[in-house]
């Protein structure tokens, strides 16, 4: 298989172009995946002119390769879209609607709660929702409170619902591919710290399967479970106490749901110490829901109190110096491994 | 539109089994054994009708918690609808989804929605499917005075006007959201006025018509189908019940229901003006008597079938998992 190294961004708009190629009934919908409609550049007229591509340019190029049809630029209006996308996705499309910032949620969360996510259950298994919602998550830009956030959290407590949060290229390439493949709605996360961040690619499709996690590092000391840009940190502070003597194992669950509970318990089981890093909520995050299935499947394996390394309770900050602070960090981690190996 | 005799009974059959439907219900439901929440569609069985006598099985609507006479209207089966009514698993949802939720797929129902302004923008993905796949396809949305309110209801109008779908949305105007009156709620003085702003055609007709139902309808739906985007009918009607079984109504009193079933009876307005020409009263009565039967079996297999299976609980919430 050729590999290529690619950016995160390119990895996940090289799976939206080859499913679009593949599967004609794949549609992106979103604000501005184009751009420029009815702008006065009189270049539009062309038909060249991508204004946007998505804001920060993950979609660029895909309108000019698969038209207005099938790159649909909608108005600001997210209860619409992902409304709009649930609907369609019953009745024979594979919509991928991107909600730019997922922090935008808010305005449009019945569509994907009380509608997608609860479709076929509530119809008695006879519907199938194959249903994208791409949106950024994370802090680290100042991009204040209301662009900065990650709910996947609030997500996965959704029963309908599966969500991906990808660490790396390589990854949000294959699991991309399987969400659009997949028949059951997908929330897929993310971060926009990665998307210039590059990894081994391979050239031609692939799928990762759901709840499969990624041990990106190995080790005997202590278990790190870290999810989308959390894992570079985790990755970071791993290599630093290997130079160190301490042998830390990273764990990337890569899927919030499913999670992969028995690859997790493995690794808990063979080092007996626990740091989990969660950039998404400092209660009933993440971090939280993994912490209470390892102290209720594997207490008896833990020779130290698990560790959180999560944000504090509050909105996430503007000043670069406050969201620093603010962000779980490889020092951070770091720290927390120390505790957990001297407990 | 001139209609056919077979067009005018078929019509009317549909209408005389909403009622016969909805008002065996409120009596089934004092009985206690309907479990949940029933909201009764009875003095709107026009609209129901008068629109989906312009869809086709391939053409999809979008409903609201009164959804029972949408169902009824297209095409879902009366045993399958009240034995999900009753939670049992012979119901269109295997008793998954109960009155609020009856879906069936296979004839272009979305779902009963107990999301108020739910159904529009779903309807909208259901245009946009049928736009992208070309298959001449339309979809409808139901949503009433109350629901007209709702943000995601412009959302949808807007959608549809910038991207010209193929649809219908439908605002059932019964001078009520639950307990609260239209005039009270409604800001704007005409609710077909305020989707008229967004720049498509809208039209106010008499829900309690089925002919300026199915008229308006018609219109809409052919502008669809050719590809000229979205309308809006709001169709005046009235609820002969409340907004759910168990209200006491007392934003009303029982004189002015009481005038309401008298005098504006959808069916009795149909009978007053088909009666004489193309069918004959006795034509209309046998087939009260058969929606009167067919609802009986309904009733009968809804009450001897079997509650759901306790291993159904963790099926079907995700295709794979």
């Amino acid at each position: 298989m050729t590999m290529s190294k690619t950016t995160y961004r390119e990895a996940i708009k090289a799976a939206l172009a080859q499913e679009m190629q593949r599967d004609a009934t794949v549609v992106q919908i979103g604000e501005d995946l184009r751009g420029g409609q009815a702008g006065t550049n009189p270049e539009l007229e062309s038909g060249k002119v991508e204004a946007f591509g998505g804001v920060l340019g993950v979609t660029k190029g895909l309108w000019t390769e698969f038209g207005s049809d099938r790159v649909i630029d909608t108005p600001i209006t997210e209860s619409a879209i992902i409304g709009m996308a649930a609907g369609a996705a019953l009745t024979g499309l594979r919509p991928v609607a991107e909600l730019m910032f997922m922090d935008f949620f808010g305005v449009c969360y019945d569509a994907l709660y009380n509608q997608a996510a609860k479709f076929r259950y509530m119809f008695g298994g006879k519907a199938r929702t194959p249903l994208v919602v791409r949106g950024m998550i994370g802090a680290g830009f100042s991009a204040a409170a209301q662009h900065s956030q990650s709910p996947y959290n609030v997500f996965a407590a959704v029963p309908g619902l599966k969500v991906v949060a990808p660490s790396n290229a390589y990854d949000a390439k294959g699991l991309l591919i399987q969400s659009i493949r997949d028949d059951d709605p997908v929330v897929f996360c993310e971060h926009k710290t990665l998307y210039d961040v590059k990894g081994e690619v391979p050239d031609d499709p692939y799928t990762i399967p759901f709840g499969v996690a990624n041990y990106t590092r190995e080790g005997t000391d202590v278990t790190i479970i870290a999810l989308s840009a959390m894992v570079n940190a985790a990755n970071t502070a791993a290599d630093k106490l290997a130079a160190e003597g301490v042998s830390v194992e990273v764990v990337d669950p890569r899927t919030v749901s499913p999670l992969d509970e028995e690859g997790i318990l493995e690794s808990v089981d063979s080092t007996g110490r626990v740091v989990i890093v969660d950039e998404s909520a400092a209660r009933c995050g993440f971090g939280h829901d993994v912490a209470a299935l390892i102290a209720t499947r594997a207490f008896g394996s833990l020779k130290a109190p698990i560790e959180l390394v999560t944000p504090p309770h509050t909105p996430v900050p503007f000043s670069p110096v406050l969201e620093q602070a603010w962000l779980p960090d490889a020092a951070r981690i770091e720290a927390a491994v120390r505790k957990v190996v001297s407990a | 539109m001139a209609l056919t005799k077979s067009a005018l009974l078929s019509a009317y059959r549909k209408m005389t089994e909403i009622r016969a439907f909805e008002d065996r219900l409120h009596e089934e439901n004092a009985t206690g054994d309907i479990p949940g929440f029933i909201h009764l569609y009875s003095g709107q069985e026009a609209i129901a009708v008068g629109v989906c006598e312009n869809l086709n099985d391939t053409d999809y609507i979008g409903s609201t918690h009164r959804g029972h006479g949408h169902c009824i209207a297209k095409g879902c089966d009366l045993n399958g609808m009240m034995a999900e009514i009753f939670g049992k698993n012979d119901g269109l949802c295997h008793g998954k989804g109960g009155s609020m939720h009856i879906a069936d797929l296979s004839v272009g129902m979305l779902g009963a929605n107990a999301i108020v302004g739910g159904a529009p923008s779903l309807a909208i993905g259901a245009a946009l499917s049928a736009k992208t796949l070309g298959n001449g396809g339309v979809a409808a949305s139901f949503t009433g005075d109350g629901g007209s309110n709702q943000g995601t209801v412009f959302e949808a109008m807007n959608m549809a006007v910038v991207l010209e779908l193929p649809i219908v949305f439908v605002i059932e105007n019964n001078g009520f959201g639950e307990a609260t009156g239209r005039d009270y709620a409604v800001g704007a003085p005409s609710i077909a006025g305020r989707a008229a702003s967004f720049g498509m055609p809208s039209t106010t007709v008499d829900g309690t018509d089925f002919f300026e139902v199915y008229d308006a309808t018609y219109e809409a739906v052919e502008r669809a189908r050719r590809g000229g985007g979205p309308s809006t009918i709001e169709a005046t009607a009235h609820r002969w019940h409340g907004h759910f079984e168990g209200d006491a109504q007392l934003y009303r009193t029982a004189d002015q229901v009481a005038e309401l079933r008298k005098n504006q009876d959808p069916l009795m307005k149909f009978r007053a003006k088909v009666i004489g020409r193309k069918v004959t009263a006795k034509e209309l009565d046998a087939i009260d008597a058969e929606a009167r039967e067919r609802v009986d079996v309904a009733v009968a297999k809804a009450r001897a079938a079997e509650y759901p299976p306790q291993e159904s609980l963790l099926s079907d919430v995700y295709v794979s998992y």
